[in-house]
């Protein structure tokens, strides 16, 4: 535990005094401002017109503002992934200070966790930055707080999922371009592999379906833990991390 | 306390290291001496355990470096070649890092940290980033993190290179200084600086072990018969090297004399003898035949004669074995 938390705080530090961390945050913030400022905006017009209209039809902000928002942000989210992880690595095996960790007595599972445990915190103060907009939502109406953060859980979760991924990439390149180009292709692959479901409904295509990784995400966005969900995202988080141990031991009969 | 048997690494199509042996008692500092491409890095990383062998093992302060990793590494401090250090990090937060990595908290870190700034002249630069520290500083940076948490072992893979030679010197001392404390392994091609240093060497070539003795051992064995070197000249210009040659040969006890090297009138022979002073006598010859004694002094053998000896007689062994290949 006690490596683990001196790798985590060493990683996290150095998302800290370099601009990246800044760079994300106020990239993530600003977007998630503009999208969340547009569909409010939206979604106070078509209240207002309908009510001119004189039959008000029964609104919802959190169908028809929290959970579309939340749902865009999953896969803004997935462009933020292989910025984070890219260096995890990848840097280390440049620099050669991956000889330093491999030869301290200290396991490859402590530093592999730390390193991605740094990583999901750093997309978990993404997230919580981007949570202060909803303040005024509370304000000034009064939307459902559960299903809000059962929708950031799950925003998390498959943030964790691809993070484990990209991590898992950064130990098979020097180059960091290299593992950010291949994790942000896999994100986009796990996402699109769901389209298939819109045309076929074989077998193959439900499978391919079911490994899309926001096909995951909406049972969170409508504010419900579904087991099955949560479970298909732990299994990546796991295959991500194991893959990543695996990769790690090969780099010393490798190298 | 160190102990490597029939030490063996393949890597896809080459032999890095193969069967090498030897051991390396306890407060010694062993050169590890081969040319680029010897194996050195390999066996080093071999006993960090960041390779595992191939075959054959190692044994570290007792523990197995295969099957006991983290006791090894706990008791083995490492330089590599490049020293690991993160740019964005400050000299001393850098060296509390690697001291918490390697086991240490509290008053005891904070002492240590302070104790090998001192150690390794680096508490000026306490405060600077890594990154804009010149080499001489990153390398010795470098051996504080490695001395950080006391280790029995050192291993510092050139621990020199890329140095000018006032920090070359400065290391060296350092290196030195810190024998006794620890048991030292240390690489280079460079001879001298194993001569200065080491007590021991381990010479490989092609990942083959060529040599392993203690430095005077070896260059005694080299030596063989004591040689000389006796530059002799004349006021009336050169003299026939021949006539020169013959008249030392006579001296007793003088088992062979050549020209060695001729620079203008200066001819300097080589002169070898059996055990015993013919030095006395040889001025004597030179000085009753009418010719000058400009010169005369013990040819002292460099290791690097030495190692040239050694790894060039490793040559046809090794031309044999690719042709049965």
């Amino acid at each position: 535990m006690r490596n683990i938390w001196i790798i985590w705080r060493k990683e996290l530090r150095s998302y800290f005094v370099s601009p990246i961390a800044y760079l994300l945050l106020t990239m993530f913030a600003l977007i998630f401002g503009w999208m969340f400022w547009n569909m409010l905006a939206a979604f106070v017009v078509y209240g207002m017109e309908s009510q001119m209209r004189g039959q008000p039809m029964p609104m919802n902000i959190n169908e028809e503002v929290i959970r579309p928002l939340l749902s865009n942000i999953g896969v803004i989210g997935m462009f933020f992934v292989p910025m984070i992880t890219m260096r995890l690595f990848a840097e280390e095996k440049r620099s050669g200070t991956i000889e330093l960790l491999t030869t301290s007595p200290i396991r490859d599972m402590e530093v592999i966790l730390g390193k991605w445990l740094a990583a999901v915190t750093l997309y978990f103060s993404m997230l919580f930055f981007t949570a202060l907009n909803f303040l005024f939502l509370f304000k000034y109406g009064n939307p459902d707080w559960k299903p809000l953060l059962v929708c950031y859980l799950g925003l998390l979760l498959q943030a964790a999922a691809l993070l484990a991924l990209g991590t898992f990439i950064s130990t098979l390149t020097k180059n960091q371009i290299i593992a950010a180009a291949a994790t942000f292709g896999l994100c986009l692959m796990l996402w699109l592999l769901s389209w298939t479901s819109s045309y076929e409904t074989s077998t193959w295509a439900q499978v391919l379906s079911y490994g899309s990784i926001v096909t995951h995400f909406e049972s969170f966005a409508r504010g419900v833990i579904d087991t099955k969900d949560a479970i298909f995202y732990l299994t990546l988080i796991f295959l991500g991390l194991f893959f990543t141990a695996r990769s790690m031991e090969s780099l010393r009969w490798r190298s | 306390m160190i102990s490597v048997k029939q030490l063996t690494k393949k890597y896809a199509r080459n032999l890095a290291v193969d069967h090498i042996s030897f051991e390396v008692q306890k407060g010694q500092i062993v050169g590890f001496l081969g040319p680029n491409g010897a194996g050195k890095t390999t066996t080093m990383r071999m006993l960090t355990c960041f390779l595992p062998p191939t075959s054959g093992g190692a044994t570290v302060a007792g523990f197995d470096v295969l099957e006991q990793p983290l006791e090894v590494k706990r008791r083995i401090g490492y330089l590599p070649e490049t020293p690991p250090l993160y740019p964005e990090m400050e000299t001393g937060e850098y060296l509390t890092f690697v001291g918490r990595l390697k086991g240490l908290s509290g008053a005891e870190l904070k002492k240590r940290v302070d104790y090998v700034c001192e150690r390794c002249a680096v508490a000026d630069v306490r405060n600077k980033l890594l990154g804009r520290l010149s080499k001489g500083y990153r390398q010795r940076v470098g051996l504080a993190q490695a001395i950080i948490h006391n280790p029995d072992v050192l291993v510092l893979d050139e621990p020199t290179a890329g140095l000018d030679p006032k920090q070359i010197n400065e290391t060296r001392d350092l290196i030195k200084g810190l024998a006794g404390d620890h048991t030292i392994i240390l690489s280079t091609h460079i001879l001298p600086e194993v001569e200065q240093t080491c007590e021991q060497v381990v010479i490989i070539s092609k990942g083959k072990l060529v040599a392993t003795d203690s430095v005077t051992n070896l260059q005694n064995r080299a030596r063989g018969a004591e040689s000389l070197l006796v530059e002799v000249g004349s006021r009336d210009g050169a003299v026939d090297s021949t006539i020169v040659v013959k008249r030392l040969q006579q001296i007793p006890g003088v088992s062979r004399a050549q020209l060695k090297t001729t620079h203008g009138d200066r001819n300097v022979y080589e002169v070898e003898s059996q055990k015993g002073f013919v030095r006395g006598e040889l001025a004597r010859a030179v000085v009753q035949a009418g010719w000058d004694l400009n010169e005369l002094r013990p040819a002292a053998v460099s290791l690097e004669e030495i190692f040239l000896q050694l790894t060039k007689a490793e040559a046809p062994v090794e031309a044999t074995s690719r042709g049965a290949e």
